[in-house]
């Protein structure tokens, strides 16, 4: 078996900054990334889009590229369709790839898996159609596909991001339904000092919503009472808006509530986590160079808390430059631009918290989407006594079909927390078993031949 | 419907339920899917509803299909390729005996 | 400890551990008219009731076991009118895979020797009847042995409802509450991070945590703290109505309700009762996915979605610890269940509150006394 001085997971920002930078300063890095390419989902297709989509995707998307050749040309081992499916407390590495499985060492151990989609459960977002907004950007990024006449709904900077970048592809959406409570400009008002540090991000903004409103895409603002229409796939999508019922067919319909970080990794190796109360999500504690509490296990980027690509490169480079042992005046460097970079933050999470009404899903509606539970249903076995996320897992097999929680986790924890009155803190989130995902039984009864090294 | 803004690239041909279907290459096979407009991939697996794409990351394995025969293969994560047979996964039968 | 003493925190009986066989115990005790308290160092069904097979199996089992395992089996044949709660239970056969002639035969020989003892519960198949059990067993299988009439149930949901039907009885329940001291003084008492309770009976069902409370009491108890590991598989469609093992190899298999199927049995992981924590090891494990391939064919095109593991108690010679303290009055150890004690807890439950409530039992429980373990 061969062991690493770092292992790196994931080939977005972080990961492809960290891999870079270690392997610069002699480490001996490999990096492991369930996609054929790298760029993670931010800059997923930048080493294959063409001129014309990147011009459409725009000027952040292309930072991504020197990203890519630099990790390229770094001399870290890069491993494409590596799924990592366990990491013991040895931090030895189980993946597959090419069909079989493999085990390799580390003495360090990176993740970099960036953000999910925030659940956003609605009736009817089951249906064929009704996609995340990320996958209509994904779309978009890794094959030149936009949606026509597609709904964007609910709420974050990607919400407008994607409406932009579909007026660009000559594809505007039917409309752009906001469902941010009323009051929300006003509570982020408090944090714009600050946030003018990074200005850029604020015009940036500015500048999208106004590209979405000149081309003339309606956008409704404080929708509530949020439905998807539909017997076999999406046709429509109702709500209440100025005190009006509204109802606008499409047969596409992207959801949006922000994202959050993703915890699997850090939740498999049993790393502490906190209830970050700002972004309402959990995300790993770590010490000062990016460390967890389980040592050796590091992260970087939109894992280890929501702050963008630009700031999840920096974290990578600081992570790899700690790592490498090379705290110096250019890791000082990095730490302040990193500080720059949040200055938006507070801002954003203020003004983009996610909805009351998605945190609450009315009793009728899936909030697991593998094994089809309502919040009715998870409400109810609370009631019963269940204490917590994995009880009400054991009860009900929320969290145990194929995507192990990563869809339902935050939604069915916060379920939990408001239905006992509980700070999210103490009722805590899933157990993460291995495999992180699915795995064929045959590739696993022969994965011994190998791993005999 | 979906557009493809690329003005060209290299066509590939698969099948869908035994229908040809038109990808270009670097597609993934939920990519070409939805460029050719099919949205229903499988039966959920506990109510038999029907199912589409979500996510396209590979996190929420809603667009599981059967392709060359071998079931729950995650349609957002695999390259089409020339001739790739692709199934909808139907009811909670994910296995054929 | 001084003050007075909380109203709260005094009972005739305290158990430690509440996992199956401490709810299950507080339940009968408290049946019988007993006022019971039960300290949970975590939280009820957190570690091997919780997590385990949930095979409610006679077949197999150590022969000293299999009158109290037969009792158990009388309670969970009505577990639904008795907690209210259909925890998941099923009658099906339990049925142990002879792979060849040889293995055929050593489980006729358990046959016969079972029915000397007057159990005829377990009955040799034939290659026919293998199959008319379970059509989708590999060629290779030349037979088997069953136990027709066991049956599995769903673990958590399980000790969840013994946990339930105990408090309606009135039974008190303090989760993260762990023992940090336990003495007697002229009653048992025990201090938690919650105060201090107190008893003149106690109870430890404390599992693979057992062992370090018998010791600190002067009752030697070689509890080794196991990790049995478990594979879930997606969906796939009913091909297997029964509960099955293996002879030779260690196996437990069997395809849920709702199509998915569970396999463990034997392999283990990681264990590490101080830290609470229990780890798969796959290197492992790759044994058991093999043996589920082989005896079912149709296994190689499943797919894993999860394993699990926790924490369990295993003594040296696989049977558990069942009955009163050699040394104290007033204490009572039922631990060590060694990875089968699931389909056990009902029936130890009644019989060690039927043991503190009258001080005796007709249940044969003399092979499980902790005596055996004195130096």
């Amino acid at each position: 078996m061969k062991t690493y001085d770092l292992v790196v997971i994931g080939a977005g920002p972080a990961g492809l900054a960290a891999a870079t930078e270690a392997a610069k300063a002699g480490l001996s890095v490999a990096l492991l990334d369930e996609q054929t390419a790298p760029g993670g989902q931010i800059y997923r297709g930048i080493e294959t889009a063409g001129a014309h989509r990147t011009a459409i995707l725009g000027k952040d998307y292309a930072e991504g590229r020197d990203l890519a050749a630099s990790f390229r040309a770094s001399g870290a081992d890069y491993m494409p369709g590596a799924l990592v499916w366990n990491i013991g407390t040895d931090r030895v590495v189980e993946y597959s790839g090419n069909g079989s499985s493999h085990r390799i060492g580390s003495k360090a151990i990176l993740s970099a898996t960036g953000a999910l989609e925030r659940p956003m459960p609605i009736p009817g977002w089951t249906l064929p159609g009704v996609t995340t907004a990320g996958a209509l950007q994904i779309l978009l990024k890794a094959a030149g596909i936009v949606q026509e006449d597609a709904l964007i709904v609910g709420s974050g900077p990607l919400l407008w991001l994607l409406a932009a970048q579909m007026v660009d592809a000559g594809c505007p959406p039917r409309a752009v339904v906001e469902n941010l409570p009323k009051g929300r400009m006003t509570a982020a008002a408090r944090h714009l000092a600050r946030a003018m540090r990074a200005r850029e991000y604020l015009v940036k903004g500015v500048l999208l919503m106004r590209k979405v409103r000149a081309a003339g895409v309606p956008v409704h603002r404080h929708a509530t009472e949020l439905a998807i229409e539909g017997e076999t796939s999406a046709t429509a999508l109702t709500f209440m808006a100025r005190g009006k019922a509204h109802r606008i067919e499409s047969a596409s319909i992207a959801l949006h509530q922000g994202v959050v970080p993703n915890q699997q990794v850090t939740r498999l190796m049993r790393a502490d986590h906190v209830w970050d109360a700002s972004q309402h999500c959990f995300r790993p504690k770590l010490d000062g160079s990016g460390q967890t509490s389980v040592p050796g296990l590091y992260v970087a980027g939109d894992g280890a808390g929501i702050g963008g690509a630009r700031a999840a490169a920096m974290q990578g480079r600081l992570v790899a430059l700690a790592i490498a042992g090379k705290q110096d005046e250019r890791a000082s460097r990095l730490s302040a631009a990193l500080a720059r970079e949040g200055a938006v933050r507070p801002l954003l999470e203020t003004l983009y918290a996610p909805a009351p009404e998605v945190l609450a899903p009315a009793d009728t509606t899936i909030v697991c989407r593998c094994e089809e539970i309502t919040a009715g249903t998870v409400r109810r076995t609370v009631d019963l006594g269940a204490p917590g996320p994995n009880q009400i897992k054991s009860m009900l097999r929320t969290g145990m079909g194929p995507c192990q929680g990563r869809v339902c986790g935050l939604a069915v924890a916060a379920i939990i927390a408001a239905r006992k009155g509980e700070d999210p803190q103490v009722t805590d989130y899933y157990r993460i078993r291995p495999p992180l995902k699915p795995i064929p039984l045959l590739e696993l009864a022969s994965f011994g031949d190998m791993a005999a090294e | 419907m979906p557009r493809r803004i690329d003005p060209e690239g290299k066509s590939i041909g698969f099948t869908f339920e035994g229908r040809p279907v038109a990808a270009r290459e670097g597609d993934s096979v939920a990519a070409a899917l939805t460029a050719a407009g099919l949205r229903d991939l499988r039966d959920s697996a506990v109510s038999g509803s029907p199912r589409g794409i979500f996510c396209m990351m590979g996190a929420c394995f809603d667009c599981l299909v059967e392709i060359d025969g071998i079931p729950n293969r995650q349609a957002c994560m695999i390259p089409v390729t020339e001739g790739l047979a692709v199934r909808r996964q139907r009811g909670a039968v994910e296995v054929r005996i | 400890m001084t003050g007075r003493l909380h109203p709260d925190r005094h009972a005739d009986l305290l158990v430690i551990g509440g996992g199956i066989h401490g709810c299950s115990a507080a339940l009968h005790a408290a049946i019988r008219g007993m006022s019971v308290i039960v300290l949970e160092k975590d939280s009820v069904g957190r570690h091997a009731s919780g997590v385990n097979a949930g095979g409610v199996r006679r077949l197999g089992r150590n022969y000293a076991e299999v009158p109290i395992s037969d009792y158990s089996m009388q309670i969970w044949y009505r577990i639904a009118d008795f907690l209210d709660d259909d925890c998941g239970f099923q009658i099906a056969p339990q049925i142990k895979v002879a792979e060849s002639d040889k293995e055929l035969e050593t489980l006729a020989r358990r046959a016969a020797d079972l029915n000397a003892m007057g159990f005829t519960h377990e009955v040799i198949l034939s290659r026919d009847e293998l199959r008319a059990h379970l059509p989708a067993v590999s060629d290779h299988a030349v037979g088997g042995l069953g136990s027709l009439t066991d049956g599995f149930a769903q673990p958590y949901k399980t000790t969840f409802a013994f946990q339930r039907k105990a408090q309606s009885h009135g039974v008190r329940f303090h989760e993260g509450c762990g023992a940090t001291e336990v003495r007697r003084k002229g009653d048992w008492i025990v201090d938690t991070a919650e105060g201090t309770f107190r008893a003149p009976h106690l109870l430890n069902a404390a599992g693979a945590w057992a062992g370090a409370l018998a010791e600190r009491l002067g009752e030697r108890a070689p509890v080794e703290g196991i990790a049995p590991m478990m594979l879930v598989t997606n969906r796939l469609p009913h091909f297997c109505d029964a509960v099955v093992g293996a002879t030779r190899r260690p196996l437990s298999f069997k395809q849920m309700p709702n199509g998915t199927v569970v396999i463990g049995g034997g392999r283990r992981g990681r264990a590490d009762a101080n830290a609470n924590l229990s780890e798969i090891l796959f290197r492992e494990l790759r044994l058991t996915a093999e043996t589920a391939c082989d005896l079912f064919p149709i296994m190689r095109g499943a797919n894993i979605i999860r394993s699990w593991s926790g924490v369990e108690a295993r003594m040296p010679d696989d049977i558990p610890v069942i009955g009163p303290s050699a040394r104290h009055e007033g204490l009572f150890h039922a631990f060590g269940f060694s990875a089968h004690g699931f389909q056990m807890g009902p029936g130890v439950g009644d019989i060690m509150a039927g043991l503190i409530a009258t001080g005796g039992t007709n249940a044969p429980i003399a092979p499980f006394s902790i005596q055996r373990f004195a130096a």
